[in-house]
């Protein structure tokens, strides 16, 4: 226990909307060792997105805790850096400005400006944008926009880097290559990364261990598995070997044949009546 | 390819061959003014003609065209003659008016603004001061003249508080539908990085509202060009409003008319320099 970096421990949540209780999560439990890539991946809704964001400290568990190198989360902080699914760059500032907001907040008492500014450049460098400092979000696709995104999040140096399903707004082509850039940046700055995601390929390929939810209301993480494949991983010669297809297969059947989204019409109803205050609650 | 002519390939812009560049560059002229100089010139041109003849009639009511030029052209020609008292000319007239509208309107932005910010950012502030902006901004600017005389005692301190209040209304409601506006992921960011409360004003409030807030800004500019010209004819003084009200009651019918013509112009340029300061700030983010 005491050898995990990012420790998450009996944490609960409820959400509380119109007098109306709803519990989302129960008992998570989780260690994550220094260096590892996680990923969390459960049908949409349960609650995969609340544990990153209790994790991040957005939001404050209603019960439990989380503790990231020692010490007990209950702010957010530039130390678990998160990388949203939606990129969120200021539309008003420019490439370097979005990453140098952060950087110039983060590092102000440690680094000169000749270094932040070198830091800066150097993180947009590392995923391939350092052709583009002048531009405006606006004016550069979804996938620069992300890359951004990771870059402003690897330049606060976090302790636990968050990706909150980072790819998913992006097209298939995009996404492989973005994939293939965090893995190379992972096996250089050996980060420790907790991932959400709805995607089985994506959690094989980047994963060293595969976190799978149940279903909401209190959802709770249901299995854990390792992904022992070694690494450098590549995704052509990954498709055609026994043990990715495997894994593949573990994660397909957990999702598809033990939580399997039906509802028989009772429960449909009983949910239908608790109504849009839960939907709302479990969104968020 | 010869060398000499990859070399013409490269060179920069500026060292080009002036005769030719000048000409390239004349084009894209002709056609912005065939596209967008043109149509507004003829629709004018007929509008003008169309007064010319319906005015020339006699026992017309009004001047027509020719007639308005004939008689105001002093006034036309010679804007900054000073014969003291409000005898003075178009140019003193109208910017005796923007120096109202300037400290009026400065005083909106402030504390629309601030109070813009209050209200976006509290719901408290919102359930309390909202029923009020909602009755208070629908009282005719004129309404509140009366009032103000009363309790400034002076003419001058009286219209800039008219202009005041008739601006503040759409730049405090546009402010705070700006700041509630702002999306969540945008105060996410803030607090991952730990942006204190004045860096988060600063680097994200405001600039994430800045769309809104500048149509605000133009809505409130416009409001009180509006305000001003009916403030001034009756407080008197030098003024665009009161030329055209002294102007009336002088059976200056010629001058009036010029009159309006300098107060739409003076409006739109207000309303353009505004969208302009807006779209510089924003990027070209806000609309207009």
């Amino acid at each position: 226990m005491s050898k995990a970096y990012l420790n998450i421990s009996r944490v609960d949540m409820d959400f509380t909307r119109n007098g109306v209780t709803n519990p989302v999560l129960r008992d998570i439990n989780l260690d994550v060792m220094r260096g590892e890539f996680i990923s969390l991946i459960g049908h949409s809704g349960c609650g995969k997105s609340t544990v990153l964001n209790i994790v991040a400290g957005l939001l404050k568990a209603s019960a439990g805790g989380v503790i990231v190198d020692g010490k007990e989360v209950n702010a957010p902080g530039p130390d678990r850096a998160l990388v949203f699914q939606n990129h969120s760059l200021l539309p008003w500032l420019t490439v370097y400005q979005n990453v140098e907001i952060a950087v110039e907040k983060t590092f102000r008492r440690t680094k000169s400006a000749a270094e932040r500014r070198e830091w800066i450049l150097h993180n947009l460098e590392m995923v391939n944008m350092g052709h583009a400092l002048e531009r405006l979000p606006s004016e550069i696709s979804g996938g620069m926009k992300q890359r951004v995104g990771i870059a402003r999040a690897l330049a606060m140096e976090p302790k636990v880097l968050l990706l909150d399903e980072p790819f998913g707004a992006l097209d298939a082509l995009t996404r492989a290559h973005l994939q293939d850039e965090v893995m190379r940046i992972q096996a250089e700055l050996h980060n420790t990364v907790m991932m959400i995601t709805h995607d089985v390929d994506e959690a094989v390929l980047l994963s060293d261990r595969i976190v799978m939810m149940t279903n909401g209301p209190s959802a709770t993480i249901g299995q854990i598995m390792d992904v022992e494949l070694p690494r450098p991983r590549d995704r052509i010669a990954l498709a055609d070997d026994a043990r990715y297809n495997h894994y593949r297969h573990e994660v397909l059947s957990f999702l598809y044949e033990k939580q399997r989204k039906v509802e028989d019409i009772g429960s449909r109803r009983a949910r239908a009546r608790s109504g849009d205050a839960e939907k709302a609650a479990v969104r968020a | 390819m010869n060398p000499t002519q990859t070399f013409d390939r490269t060179r920069l812009p500026g060292t080009e061959d002036k005769g030719v560049s000048l000409l390239a560059r004349l084009e894209p002229l002709k056609a912005v003014l065939l596209s967008r100089v043109l149509p507004p010139l003829i629709i004018l041109g007929a509008l003008v003609m169309l007064w010319e003849v319906l005015c020339s009639r006699p026992g017309a009511a009004l001047p027509s065209a020719s007639q308005m030029v004939r008689e105001t052209w002093e006034l036309i020609t010679d804007p900054f003659y000073d014969n003291g008292g409000n005898d003075v000319g178009m140019a003193w007239q109208i910017l005796a008016s923007l120096e109202r509208v300037a400290y009026g309107y400065s005083l909106a932005v402030v504390v629309g603004v601030g109070l813009g910010v209050l209200v976006g950012q509290s719901t408290w502030a919102l359930r309390g001061l909202d029923p009020l902006f909602q009755v208070l901004r629908t009282v005719p600017p004129l309404a509140w003249l009366p009032i103000s005389l009363a309790g400034f005692q002076d003419s001058n301190p009286s219209a800039i508080f008219v202009i005041f209040i008739t601006a503040i209304w759409p730049i405090i409601i546009n402010t705070s539908v700006g700041i509630r506006n702002i999306p969540e992921d945008y105060r996410n960011v803030a607090r991952v990085i730990r942006l204190n409360g004045f860096e988060y004003f600063w680097k994200i409030m405001l600039p994430a509202a800045a769309p809104y807030i500048f149509s605000g800004l133009r809505i409130g500019v416009g409001l009180s060009w509006l305000a001003i010209v009916a403030a001034e004819m009756l407080i008197g003084g030098v003024g665009i409003g009161f030329f055209i009200w002294d102007a009336w009651n002088s059976s200056l019918i010629s001058d009036i008319i010029l009159a309006l013509i300098y107060v739409g112009i003076v409006g739109f340029l207000l309303d353009r320099m505004v969208a302009w300061v807006g779209n510089r700030v924003t990027r070209g983010t806000a609309a207009g």
